[in-house]
């Protein structure tokens, strides 16, 4: 049985001039534990396909399940990550990590101490009472993961996460969260534009061709290029290989795109 | 000479330099202070504007011992700091009460945008007469203009702030399931603190401008009572005192609100 699974999904956005197709026909299935990559194109309709999946926009038609739960009700088990940290900067790191369980009307002990063991584990041992403005941006980075682990999702997304990190920062925190997510047998979605990105840290990537958003083409990385760290994964020989055929791929959507 | 000594020189000198540099800023302070007042007390003695008219500091100053030893100005300065204090936060606390009510039903502040923008270019201190008929000539009538100068104003530039809150702390707290109430109370008010604190900083302003107008037009008690009477009697000396009084007061309660806004705006800087 399919842990996420996506059925018809259309979206449509209306302005007064004008109704944009944003989504069309979208339906896959994620397997429980799975990590999985959204790639394609700006303005494909990826941002809008998480909250879609996160409960947090109806789409036109289509069905999202959940554990073969309606997102709507199963939106407790998702965890959403966005592109910057949106830390609140009047919030000490320790009430940062623990919105979401302050929020839902969880927290208690053993969660809270649940939360300053992931920060621990993160590397961010004693800055609980810090204020995120105090932080560099890849440590900011890591404390909202932290704060999207707290609740205990059962799925993940990341909506670009490490594009607003420099390159070094980058690396160590795809690392870091692709082990972390691992470890816990997390289920992921990742959203990039970065090819790289996807082919390192996926199981298997989607290509998204744009207006209207299409899965264009789905891709499966070798068992290989699975288990090793995102970083050795960028190193493996069948790396390159696949990053030409992706980038066969995405170039030869390009001539659609032309206005 | 070891480079090590060298900073700590140079960063002895710069301490320095900012210390002079704010005993010189001082130092202007004061000589203004004091150019004006001996100037005016010049000016009024050598009949180069008219005493009757603009007084002195002098008589200023003897006029304010009088009445401190009469205990006559505590009376006035009590009822204007109350009506002020009172007005202000009447006016801000509804202010952003309303704003609070116009984020929440997006609906009803399309409908009450007109009326707004009209209660707003209103001169709300023509209010004042018909406030006094249906209030009565008192405190009460006076806070009310205390408040009611401030009211509409803090709820526009509250609300503007509230809508200006990043849409995606609301889409975090909305990925948590928080509801409405939630989103307000964790992202909306305390993001906009910076902003409630800036209209406070304003309100403080009015609040006088509507006490001192309300005052004048009830005229029983309070220093813009003591304008007004000095104003009929031409005794322009109390007049002085009255808006040295104010000026005093006026810049007492700001400072407090930027105290307050210190205290309050908190995020590690």
């Amino acid at each position: 049985m399919d842990f996420l699974s996506l059925q018809g999904i259309h979206h449509t956005y209306f302005t007064k001039t004008s109704a944009t197709t944003a989504l069309s026909d979208i339906s896959l299935e994620i397997g429980e534990g799975e990590f999985v990559s959204f790639l394609g194109p700006s303005g494909c309709g990826k941002t809008t396909l998480l909250s879609i999946i996160a409960g947090l926009l109806e789409p036109t038609a289509g069905t999202v399940t959940l554990e073969e739960k309606d997102v709507q009700e199963a939106s407790k088990n998702i965890g959403y990550m966005l592109q910057q940290d949106y830390l609140f900067p009047w919030k000490t790191i320790e009430e940062n990590i623990l919105l979401g369980l302050k929020i839902d009307g969880s927290l208690n002990d053993s969660n809270r101490d649940y939360a300053l063991t992931l920060l621990e584990k993160m590397g961010l041992k004693g800055v609980e009472k810090q204020y995120p403005k105090q932080l560099s941006g890849g440590m900011r980075q890591r404390v909202a993961l932290v704060r999207t682990l707290a609740t205990e999702p059962k799925l993940l997304m990341l909506d670009e996460p490490f594009s607003a990190l420099d390159y070094q920062t980058k690396l160590k925190l795809e690392d870091l969260v692709s082990n972390t997510l691992k470890s816990f047998g997390k289920t992921a979605i990742l959203v990039t534009h970065d090819i790289g990105e996807a082919i390192a840290m996926s199981d298997r990537i989607f290509l998204f061709s744009s207006s209207p958003g299409q899965i264009h083409k789905t891709f499966i990385m070798p068992d290989d290029l699975r288990e090793a760290t995102p970083f050795n994964a960028r190193n493996h020989e069948a790396y390159s290989s696949i990053f030409q055929t992706v980038w066969k791929e995405l170039e030869s959507l390009e001539p659609t795109n032309k206005h | 000479m070891n480079p090590q000594t060298n900073i700590e020189q140079g960063h002895r000198r710069y301490l320095q330099s900012l210390k002079r540099e704010k005993k010189w800023v001082r130092f202007y302070q004061l000589i203004i202070f004091l150019v004006f007042f001996s100037g005016w007390e010049i000016a009024s003695r050598m009949q180069w504007i008219d005493p009757l008219i603009f007084s002195s500091p002098f008589k200023v100053w003897e006029l304010f011992l009088t009445k401190v030893q009469d205990g006559t100005l505590f009376v006035d300065l009590s009822y204007t700091l109350f009506e002020t204090i009172f007005g202000f936060i009447l006016g801000t606390v509804l202010g952003t009460l309303l704003a609070a009510i116009l984020w929440w039903s997006p609906l009803l502040s399309k409908i009450a945008d007109p009326y707004l923008v009209v209660l707003n270019s209103m001169p709300k201190v023509a209010l004042g007469p018909i406030l006094i008929v249906a209030l009565g000539p008192s405190f009460t009538s006076i806070v009310a203009m205390g408040a009611i100068i401030s009211i509409i104003i803090t709820t526009i530039v509250v609300y503007t702030s509230f809508k200006e809150v990043d849409p995606n702390y609301i889409k975090v707290l909305q990925t948590f399931g928080a509801t409405r109430f939630q989103i307000f109370k964790e992202a909306i008010l305390p993001a906009s603190f910076p902003v409630i604190i800036s209209t406070l900083k304003v309100n403080v302003g009015l609040s006088w401008v509507g006490v001192i107008v309300g005052e004048f037009l009830v005229a029983s008690k309070g220093l813009g009572y003591m304008i007004i009477y000095g104003f009929q009697v031409f005794n322009f000396t109390l007049v002085m005192l009255s808006l040295l009084v104010i000026a005093i007061f006026a810049t007492i309660m700001y400072q407090l609100v930027e105290l307050l806004e210190r205290k309050l705006i908190k995020n590690g800087s």
